[in-house]
């Protein structure tokens, strides 16, 4: 009965997403208030509906019900209930639901907390939101069922890959599709702006905390993936450029220029026209995102052609959605007045710089991830695209940008001086000068460009910091009055100064696990010692232990420093009975200034196993700085300028008064 | 008509790709103890070359990284090679000669990959330019012209009849 249930509210949630597409765009048009007061019912009644069918595939993992096939191929019955439950998105189906629910929730919220939209707009946006379920739900309904059932129901299921029995990833991939799917928003209202011909500040203060919202899930979602793959790979890399990674990657970056864009349509009402082509293009490689990832093109072209349905149908969906929005642009886009002149060394300037490196920056990562496939399909010669591609062409674009964002928050809009900038930036600018200086004396003889790299990092998080400090007047007024500023300072400042400091963190933490990072592999038998960046690893053996669902190998170390004793360390490798496979645990010690990492390879002969222990040097800055990212955003969302529901308090609360006077 | 194995690895496999953010998804124990070269710059050079070259059995790992049989395999020769006394040009040569460009994880720059490195300057060089004609344009319509002479003198006539 679940699964029909799950299956019957997946199908009407696609009867109501069409009504939702329909009935509420023909109301704008028509000017007719019930028609397009039907948006909003219909957008809430399709979440729960959505809702419904996720629950009801949720029911049937945690309870093991493998009569259905889904169930079936990616679960088992020994699976810790976590598992049970991640195994719901561990997989096409249920992740393409997972997708739908995201979409449908961000809808109800528009239709819940956005009663203070202009009627027309508000309609107009669910009804593009409408038509992106109608797509997705059509998608799962006729290609990626996930309620099919199995007769006769076999006893046991096949179990879930091992490498994804992991708590971060576990959550991973909500987090991520929060943020894929979060760009429609601004896609739908982009749409909506379009087909309205009218779009103004106002449009940007509405679109933006919902952007934010997305940026900051994906932001938490990507380092997530990473720092995930650093401890379960079992060699250390935080990030692969693989095309998985840049899926999700490329609407980050694109994402992070219409955060930026939006703020300038907002506060100056200029760069429209390119906001909302930006808004396009996030969406939209939101959506090249969940092609190659679900298609299958990636594992091979001649895969994807053997069994072409859903990646023939999301490609489909592709062409209507990015080629609709396009050319919906080309048409109506000039109908939208430009506002808001400024010259090119201005807070504006500085942002339309932000916005052509990272869209350019993004392109190269689009290229590099999609040529290949591209060469393949129309020549059949098969490249190559690694790391040092993105290494050569990423990197150099990014660095002038990272250098330039503690500017940008000192300039004035409308017309900056540059010259009063630099002298605002001179104690950054100092201390990051110091830095360098000092990481090169530490350093001895290593890679040149690795103190240039930490003194950039400082460079952010010293120039994020002395735009707080400028603006509480700091040194400049009294202790008390500083205090008071700073603490009055809004909440979007601190925002701005956080997430561009976790950019600085971030840095810090890959220019030194990346330059500094050293390794020993060695065969170890038991009672051998090995040294790394002055600690001691004592080898004491491996022992036998039974977990849930696997048996493992558990090696012991007792890690010395000096003489004393610090901890121990247990790296394993397990098998997993039904699913046939294996997975290695590395076994990490938070040390001062890095992390000591310690795999267990295979044994060799004469009782002696393959060790391989690392030293990463500041690498937990990486994911650091992305919690510091995703806070200055959280900081950002909660301005009460920026709040959706604000204005509107605001107004009622002046009616009041002028009720009372 | 793909049997239900071959789907299930298919769907498993994309479930992976999705979720892993990687498809070498076997433990990576890359380089084993006894592969490694008493002399540490051989060794070095061996590591850097090792991560410029592609393993061919898994999506997207070098053989640096990766512990499919093949990979050791290449691992083992490119070291063998450099003990040979052998350069990097040469190794990356003869690699290259048996395996295909496939193997070769940066590009090389031939006429079928000069879209594919002259896409993002090029994307650079059109976005500047398109930002500078803009801000000329701007500015020309942000300042317009100061009044000819006769503008003034009939300014003047306006405002003294007013």
């Amino acid at each position: 009965m679940i699964a029909e249930t799950g299956h019957f509210a997946l199908i009407l949630a696609l009867g109501i997403a069409i009504i939702q597409m329909v009935l509420p765009l023909y109301g704008s048009r028509r000017d007719d208030p019930q028609l397009m007061a039907v948006a909003v019912p219909a957008a809430q009644a399709q979440f729960l509906l959505v809702a419904l069918a996720f629950v009801a595939l949720m029911t049937a993992y945690v309870t093991s019900d493998f009569s259905i096939l889904n169930v079936y191929e990616n679960s088992s019955s020994a699976k810790p209930l976590l598992y049970k439950i991640s195994g719901v998105w561990g997989n096409h189906e249920g992740s393409m639901v997972l997708w739908v629910l995201i979409l449908a929730l961000f809808g109800a919220g528009v239709a819940t907390y956005g009663r203070n939209l202009p009627r027309s707009l508000q309609a107009n946006v669910l009804s593009v939101q409408g038509a992106i379920g109608v797509a997705f739900l059509l998608f799962i309904i006729t290609t990626s069922n996930p309620f099919v059932r199995l007769d006769p129901a076999p006893f046991e299921g096949q179990g879930f890959n091992p490498v994804l029995q992991d708590p971060a990833l576990a959550i991973h991939p909500p987090f991520l599709y929060a943020g894929y799917v979060g760009f429609s928003m601004a896609f739908s209202f982009a749409i909506a702006a379009l087909i309205d011909g009218r779009i103004d500040a106002a449009w940007a203060r509405w679109v933006r905390p919902w952007t934010l919202a997305a940026w900051m899930c994906l932001t938490i979602g990507i380092a997530l993936g990473s720092w995930w793959a650093y401890y379960e790979l079992g060699w250390g890399g935080f990030w692969f450029w693989d095309p998985v990674e840049n899926a999700s990657f490329m609407p980050w970056l694109s994402g992070t220029a219409l955060l930026h864009s939006a703020l300038v349509m907002e506060k100056r009402d200029a760069l429209k026209i390119w906001t909302i082509l930006l808004a396009i293009i996030t969406f939209s490689l939101s959506l090249v995102g969940t092609f190659l990832v679900r298609s299958g093109v990636l594992t091979s072209v001649h895969a994807f052609a053997v069994d072409p349905a859903r990646g023939v149908f999301i490609l489909g969906i592709m062409a209507v959605f990015i080629g609709g929005a396009l050319a919906l642009f080309a048409w109506r886009a000039p109908l939208l007045r430009q506002g808001g002149i400024f010259a090119p060394i201005s807070r504006e300037g500085a942002l339309v710089f932000n916005n052509l490196i990272l869209v350019t920056a993004c392109a190269a990562v689009f290229v590099g991830t999609l040529y290949p496939l591209a060469l393949e399909s129309v020549s059949n010669e098969k490249i190559s695209v690694g790391p040092p591609f993105f290494n050569y062409t990423f990197v150099p674009l990014v660095l002038p940008l990272l250098l330039a964002v503690p500017l940008g928050p000192f300039l004035a809009w409308k017309r900056g001086d540059l010259y009063a900038v630099a002298q605002r930036l001179m104690v950054a600018a100092v201390i990051a000068l110091a830095a360098i200086v000092i990481v090169f004396a530490i350093q001895g003889r290593g890679p040149w460009l690795a103190p240039l790299g930490i003194g950039l990092g400082v460079w952010l998080i010293a120039g994020a910091a002395s735009e707080l400090a400028y603006r509480a007047k700091l040194f400049q007024a009294s202790a008390a009055e500083t205090w008071r500023r700073f603490i009055h300072l809004p909440r979007s400042s601190f925002g701005t100064a956080l997430a561009h400091a976790g950019v600085g963190l971030s840095v810090i933490g890959i220019v030194a696990t990346t330059a500094w990072r050293t390794e020993d592999i060695t065969a170890m038998k038991p009672g051998e010692t090995t040294e790394i960046a002055g600690y001691r690893l004592v080898f004491d053996g491996v022992s036998e232990r039974a977990g849930p669902n696997y048996d493992e190998q558990l090696a012991s170390f007792h890690v010395f420093r000096g003489d004393s004793e610090i901890t121990e360390l247990h790296p394993t490798k397990r098998q997993f009975t039904i699913e046939g496979s294996a997975t290695t645990e590395a076994a990490i010690y938070n040390a001062w200034g890095g992390d000591l990492y310690a795999v267990l390879g295979d044994p060799l002969e004469n009782g002696a196993y393959s060790v391989r222990v690392y030293f990463n040097p500041l690498v937990r800055l990486i994911w650091i700085g992305a919690v510091v990212m995703f806070l200055g955003g959280g900081l950002s969302l909660f301005d009460r300028r920026l709040r959706v529901g604000a204005p509107k308090r605001a107004a009622a609360a002046q009616g009041r008064l002028a009720d009372a006077k | 008509m793909p049997s239900r194995a071959n789907l299930r690895r298919f769907a498993l496999s994309l479930a992976v790709a999705l979720l892993v953010g990687l498809n070498g998804v076997a433990p990576a124990l890359a380089v084993q103890p006894d592969e490694v070269l008493s002399d540490p710059a051989l060794e070095q050079r061996a590591r850097d070359i090792s991560a410029n070259l592609r393993c061919l059995v898994c999506q997207n790992q070098s053989i640096d990284d990766s512990n499919a049989p093949l990979a050791k395999d290449l691992r083992v020769l490119v070291r063998e090679q450099l003990k040979a006394g052998k350069s990097d040009e040469e190794i990356m040569d003869y690699v290259v000669a048996r395996y295909g460009e496939f193997v070769l994880l940066t590009p090389v720059w031939a006429p079928h990959t000069l879209l594919l490195w002259l896409a993002t300057p090029i994307l650079l060089i059109v976005g500047l330019i398109i930002v500078v004609m803009l801000f000329r344009r701007r500015a020309t319509v942000a300042e317009p012209k100061p009044l000819s002479a006769a503008e003034k003198r009939r300014l003047n006539k306006v405002l003294d009849q007013a």
